[in-house]
């Protein structure tokens, strides 16, 4: 579950940000107008998200997990005003058309998400991997939105005329309920394709964030994800969140954030 | 499912009323108006309507191979292409009549679940997707009998329209919208076989010349009023539109509030907007809001008191 190929296929295909744990909405029906926006917007959060990734993996130790989403917020802020200047500084253009959304990426779901759920308790390298794969996945939606939206919305492909002069855009596709349209129906087409394949025997169990989240149930003691803990109930029905990586350091499960405030 | 619907000992009432009779009935009313244009705007206006309408079928017909389920018996097709078609301008190409009629059927109503599902007025939403996709071609009214703007722009103009001209039909516009006359007569058609009734309309009408009225800035003169009514697509959404029967409010006072708010919209994009119709935006506008209203006009069940506070003593 942990190994870097695994971690790229999970994010490109089977928890793919956008087509199926739906996030990041706001940039994927903001900026989609066209293809090399999608890629633009793409690739900047995939550097951004790889990035905070690996500082937060590398910092998991250190942080306390009461102050840890402030802290994930400054990482992924500072990496966001290094890229906008660096875009602002080679590809003017792309940091134009994007514009707002680029400082939005700070707030961008997936980063946060990933942090939280999966660099805050993994190893630094299926992190960077992790970060990458997401990054990719997100990248490959974005793009694929806007190639469809451009192409429809203005009979362009990365501003190349595909379709001959007769054709007259839709112009709806470049406009926001277009934006509606054309992620619905990728959606669908993925769960179709999806479906189909589910039958011909291939699995597309979510592996990412690793359960059924049912950890009272769960054969896996050592998973980092776990936060149920089974001497609790000797204890008196405490169910407490352990911080795991302590376990995996080897000291004693030492009470979180909760017991700390009583 | 179909096993249930059997159960049958008591005289249930029942009712001679069929989906297909229904759509049959607006189909037939539909017709002065069709028949109008296609006389007003020449044959090009025959073969929008039977594009527009084949597309619509063909589209509910694939639909239905994919579900195996076929619905296109009912009609409801037919009424949506040919209401969509006499929302069109006769000049406007016909493989975007076409692709509006696989929106309307496919988008709005299909995926939402079909017949009775759809959220909002199938052909209306067409209309508005072709209007926002194709803004030069819906609104090219230039055609051989006409030229120039159509009298509702003319009027939001300042200029002089000829009302005679506007209540018989003989004036740009799209295919089905000009004649005054001729969707009367459809509606009454529809009125007397008890298939609508003034409730919407009415409110609808009434309200939108108040607001004319007030804040047009001619005010109550007759012939504004008149030409404003006989103007743009007012009676045939009105009539035939806003009394849809799956995006009405089905209680009665929200009716009226339906049909109200619905002038009022209309009246306000008139007046104010930048363009000189909006009878299509406030008519799904309204659509959308219809759950709110059936929300807050439910009426009072038998043996309740009113307010829903529990029952009578």
């Amino acid at each position: 579950m942990n190994n870097a190929g695994e971690r790229l296929y999970n994010g490109l295909v089977k928890e793919n940000p956008t087509f199926v744990l739906m996030l990041g909405m706001c940039p994927t029906l903001a900026v989609t107008t066209s293809a090399m926006n999608g890629l633009g917007m793409g690739l900047t959060t995939m550097v951004v998200l790889t990035l905070s990734n690996l500082i937060i993996s590398l910092l998991r130790n250190i942080i306390p997990s009461r102050v840890r989403i402030p802290a994930f917020i400054v990482i992924i802020a500072s990496f966001v005003t290094a890229v906008q200047l660096l875009l602002e500084a080679y590809i003017p253009d792309l940091n134009k058309s994007l514009g707002v959304y680029i400082p939005l990426i700070v707030v961008n779901c997936i980063i946060l998400g990933r942090a939280e759920s999966y660099a805050y308790s993994n190893p630094v390298i299926p992190s960077i991997f992790d970060g990458l794969g997401m990054g990719l996945g997100f990248t490959f939606a974005l793009t694929c939105i806007g190639a469809v939206r451009e192409l429809l919305g203005a009979g362009e492909l990365f501003g190349f005329g595909l379709l001959p002069e007769s054709f007259e855009p839709i112009r709806i596709f470049g406009q926001a309920p277009g934006a509606f349209f054309v992620l619905a129906a990728l959606v669908a087409l993925q769960n179709y394709i999806k479906n189909a394949r589910k039958k011909a025997g291939k699995s597309y169990e979510k592996i990412g964030s690793g359960c059924s989240e049912d950890c009272m149930n769960c054969s896996e003691k050592n998973c980092a994800k776990r936060f149920y803990d089974e001497k609790a109930p000797q204890r008196g029905m405490k169910e407490i969140k352990t911080s795991n990586r302590q376990k995996e350091d080897g000291k004693t499960a030492r009470p979180d954030a909760y017991e700390e405030d009583r | 499912m179909s096993e249930l619907f059997k159960v049958s000992s008591n005289p249930h009432i029942r009712s001679k009323v069929s989906t297909n009779g229904l759509m049959m009935a607006v189909v037939l009313a539909l017709m002065p108006a069709a028949g109008f244009g296609i006389y007003n705007f020449g044959p090009r206006a025959l073969a929008v309507i039977v594009v527009t309408i084949g597309s619509t079928i063909l589209t509910e017909y694939f639909f239905g191979l994919y579900k195996k389920k076929l619905t296109i018996t009912d009609l409801s097709a037919v009424v949506t292409g040919l209401l969509l078609a006499l929302n069109l301008p006769v000049s406007i190409p016909l493989w975007m009549a076409a692709l509006g009629g696989v929106f309307a059927i496919l988008v709005v109503k299909m995926l939402f679940g079909g017949l009775g599902q759809n959220f909002m007025n199938p052909a209306l939403a067409a209309r508005c997707f072709l209007l926002i996709s194709f803004p030069t071609a819906m609104t090219a009214f230039d055609c051989d009998a006409y030229t120039g703007a159509t009298p509702l722009a003319a009027l939001k103009a300042g200029e002089q329209v000829n009302v005679l001209d506007m209540v018989i039909g003989r004036t740009a516009g799209t295919i089905g919208e000009t004649s005054l006359i001729a969707i009367l007569i459809g509606a009454c058609v529809l009125i007397l076989l008890g298939v609508i009734d003034l409730r919407i309309p009415g409110s609808y009408i009434v309200t939108f010349l108040l607001f004319v009225g007030i804040f047009g800035g001619h005010g109550f003169h007759p012939a504004y009023l008149a030409a404003q009514l006989s103007g743009g697509g007012l009676m045939l959404g009105a009539f035939f539109m806003a009394t849809d029967y799956v995006t009405r409010p089905i209680t009665i006072k929200g009716q009226y509030v339906f049909g109200i708010f619905l002038g009022l919209m209309t009246g306000i994009f008139r007046v104010f907007g930048p363009g000189a119709e909006g009878v299509s935006y406030a008519i799904i506008l309204g659509n959308l809001l219809v759950p709110l209203i059936e929300k807050y006009t439910k009426p009072t069940a038998f043996g309740y008191r009113k307010g829903g506070k529990g029952r009578e003593k």
